[in-house]
């Protein structure tokens, strides 16, 4: 991390303001494969702590997922919760995992349903475009633009 | 049975291959017994075409120099689908209908692509088709939304690059099978409309054209 200040990454907004700010798409290793902000309200992070904040994340989802007391069932973590933000989290059966910054009054069904439709999105503009290479930053004009379709 | 699959195949398990086997035939007979004139449900999924053209695009990359090399390739490729594509199309017209018909003069044969052909490959018929106003011996079939070219972005340093040579290859079979020498080659002419709009350019032979006149 280039810096070491102990300010807050998330700025205070009204609890009942609904809002999605931003999707981070990781990697099975855990690198920040996809970033994009989609409404105002979050600091203005540089790439380099995007990279760092994921792989955090990547960290923590691994460690709930072995704290679960029937071993072998947990998918770990689905939804972080601050008092100024949510962190969702969708894990796909090949490690992938699609997370979505959200004000905590986003409804859960708003936002699973909405991961579902980022998921199926990436599987068409991501996946089946030939000049993508699996685990590698997602450059697709095709994706972003249907994602702002979904997200807007 | 198995000693001699073991013996075909690389690998132990011979699941990984599509070898025909009775095993699988008991909801639906295996494609060598299906019956070729009906199309309904000869129908294959689109994501999984999407998937399968991806990997050809991918192996194709792998393998050739530049642009207009893995053009020229996916053209030769899909010269294989269309020389397949006319043979059934024709087979499926004699069947169904009662005056069956081989297009022998040009605009017709054009329409036969533009909606049979189309219909048969991508399930829709294409969105135009275009006479060139420069050039006497260029026609353009126009396809709003190829469905091979739904999901993929080209990247910047592939600019120009049109996966869509595939149908232009398809387009080119067509045309020679028919006995309308030309060639054939795509390109992205996007609208704000239709990102993916395509052209497929056919510019024919000049003894096409000289036959066209005697025939007029």
């Amino acid at each position: 991390m280039t810096t070491n200040s102990a300010t807050p990454v998330l700025k205070l907004s009204s609890t009942s303001f609904m809002a999605i700010f931003g999707l981070w798409v990781i990697n099975k290793a855990g690198g920040l494969v996809y970033q994009r902000n989609f409404a105002d309200g979050l600091a203005q992070l540089t790439a380099n702590e995007y990279l760092v904040l994921a792989g955090t994340l990547h960290g923590i989802h691994a460690i709930t997922s072995r704290l679960s007391p029937i071993p072998g069932q947990s998918s770990g973590a689905q939804v972080i919760e601050g008092e100024t933000f949510k962190i969702n989290v969708l894990l796909t059966l090949t490690g992938t995992k699609f997370v979505l910054l959200t004000s905590p009054a986003e409804p859960a069904s708003t936002i699973d349903t909405l991961l579902q439709k980022i998921y199926s999105t990436y599987a068409e503009k991501v996946m089946q475009n030939p000049f993508h290479t699996p685990e590698m930053p997602i450059r697709s004009e095709a994706f972003d633009v249907s994602l702002g379709g979904l997200i807007g | 049975m198995n000693s001699s699959l073991d013996h075909l195949s690389p690998t132990t398990s011979s699941a990984r291959f599509s070898l025909p086997s009775k095993s699988t035939s008991a909801s639906r007979p295996n494609i060598y017994e299906r019956n070729l004139n009906k199309s309904r449900l000869s129908e294959v999924s689109a994501p999984s075409f999407s998937f399968l053209f991806s990997e050809i695009v991918q192996y194709t990359q792998k393998r050739v120099s530049g642009i207009n090399d893995l053009e020229r390739r996916l053209n030769t490729l899909g010269y294989r689908v269309g020389s397949r594509v006319l043979e059934i199309t024709a087979y499926r017209a004699e069947f169904s209908s009662k005056a069956p018909k081989r297009e022998i003069r040009l605009l017709p044969a054009l329409m036969a692509i533009h909606t049979q052909v189309w219909r048969a490959v991508y399930g829709k018929p294409a969105d135009a088709i275009e006479k060139s106003v420069e050039n006497v011996d260029e026609y353009m079939i126009i396809d709003n939304d190829p469905l091979i070219e739904r999901h993929i972005s080209v990247p910047r340093d592939f600019a120009g690059l049109s996966c869509s040579s595939f149908s232009a290859g398809i387009v080119e079979a067509v045309l020679d099978g028919l006995g309308f020498p030309a060639r054939v080659t795509a390109h992205h002419t996007p609208t704000s409309t239709y990102p993916t709009r395509t052209t497929i350019l056919i510019k024919l032979e000049k003894s096409v054209l000289d036959r066209e006149d005697i025939l007029k």
